[in-house]
């Protein structure tokens, strides 16, 4: 209790979300290499690609594809209630994102359990008997939505340690160094006077802004998969 | 960094992206099922990217953070497209 400053904290908004962003480019390059992949095996592979993705359900597709942008919805919505200070409202949210997000696990398991009972996945008796580009075409489903479907369920942890912490009690995040000597020796009366949810917590804010920008990278890369592997025309 | 910054985007608009957003979905499926043919592909692409433009600029809030982020994502978007490129280059002039 003699150094008041050990218990200071200074939140630096901008400079956790640079290192949150120079992590997600790192992700965008991953991503970014394997739709290279991509690219090229269906431009040298343009009528197999076709006739493989026949075989993917483009209903299934769209469901997963809706469930993440209404996730990412209330993960936004998540966020703003905490700026609002309203930690009732944003776990309620962070709940429902991290449903959202089980429900499209579910969905692709069965997705996936589909494919490979039908004898679709990469080295299997079926697909060895059909063309090169079936099978490119296949292999690169199973890496791509698999791959996403990791990161899926990483920000599903994310999210489950954002809903332990936004739900934990208030730190405090009172400046004491900011208050005159007086109101220093009185500071346990002043935080009292605050309610828990009328303080805005900005570390939890921080955290939770960054979570929220994984979750959203995860989404803008389902929206470039759904296309790709679904609506081949 | 500013007082500006912090102050909450309205709900209201990550709404009304969320409906744009869904309604880009039900625009994509629909034209990929007209059968355009070549012309499907860039229409897929071109409705995604915007739709990810979306989610970037509003739900990731790069439309209100410094400029510095816009500018770092760029540089990452460059260098992706220079890799693209120069593989594109390879594959079909080989």
């Amino acid at each position: 209790m003699s150094t008041p400053t050990a218990h200071e904290y200074h939140p630096d908004a901008t400079g956790s979300k640079i290192g949150m962003w120079l992590f997600l480019f790192t992700e965008l390059l991953l991503f970014g290499g394997m739709f290279l992949l991509y690219a090229v095996y269906r431009i040298k592979n343009p009528v197999d690609f076709h006739y493989a993705s026949l075989n993917l359900d483009t209903k299934v597709g769209a469901l997963n594809t809706v469930i993440l942008l209404t996730s990412s919805l209330t993960m936004v919505l998540a966020i703003g209630m905490l700026e609002r200070r309203n930690r009732k409202a944003s776990l309620w949210f962070l709940i429902i994102t991290i449903g959202f997000g089980v429900w499209f696990l579910i969905n692709k398991y069965f997705e996936w359990s589909h494919k490979i009972h039908h004898g679709l996945y990469p080295g299997s008796e079926e697909l060895t008997g059909r063309t090169a580009g079936e099978n490119l075409f296949y292999s690169l489903y199973f890496l791509m939505t698999g791959l996403h479907g990791i990161h899926v369920i990483a920000g599903l942890v994310v999210l489950g340690v954002m809903t332990w912490l936004v739900g934990k009690p208030h730190q405090r995040t009172l400046p004491l160094t900011a208050l005159t000597a007086d109101a220093r020796a009185g500071a346990v009366a002043v935080t009292v006077e605050y309610s828990e949810d009328a303080t805005l917590d900005q570390q939890k804010l921080i955290r939770l802004e960054n979570a929220g920008l994984y979750w959203h990278l995860v989404d803008v890369i389902w929206i470039f998969l759904f296309p790709l592997f679904y609506l081949i025309s | 960094m500013s007082a500006a910054k912090h102050q909450p985007v309205s709900l209201g608009t990550y709404v009304m992206v969320w409906l744009a957003l869904l309604a880009l979905t039900a625009l994509t499926i629909t034209v990929a099922s007209l059968h355009f043919g070549r012309w499907s592909v860039l229409a897929a692409i071109v409705i995604a990217t915007i739709k990810g433009t979306l989610v970037l600029f509003y739900f990731m809030h790069l439309r209100y953070e410094d400029r510095v982020f816009r500018i770092m994502l760029l540089l990452a978007l460059f260098t992706l497209a220079i890799i693209m490129l120069l593989t594109f280059v390879d594959v079909l002039l080989r």
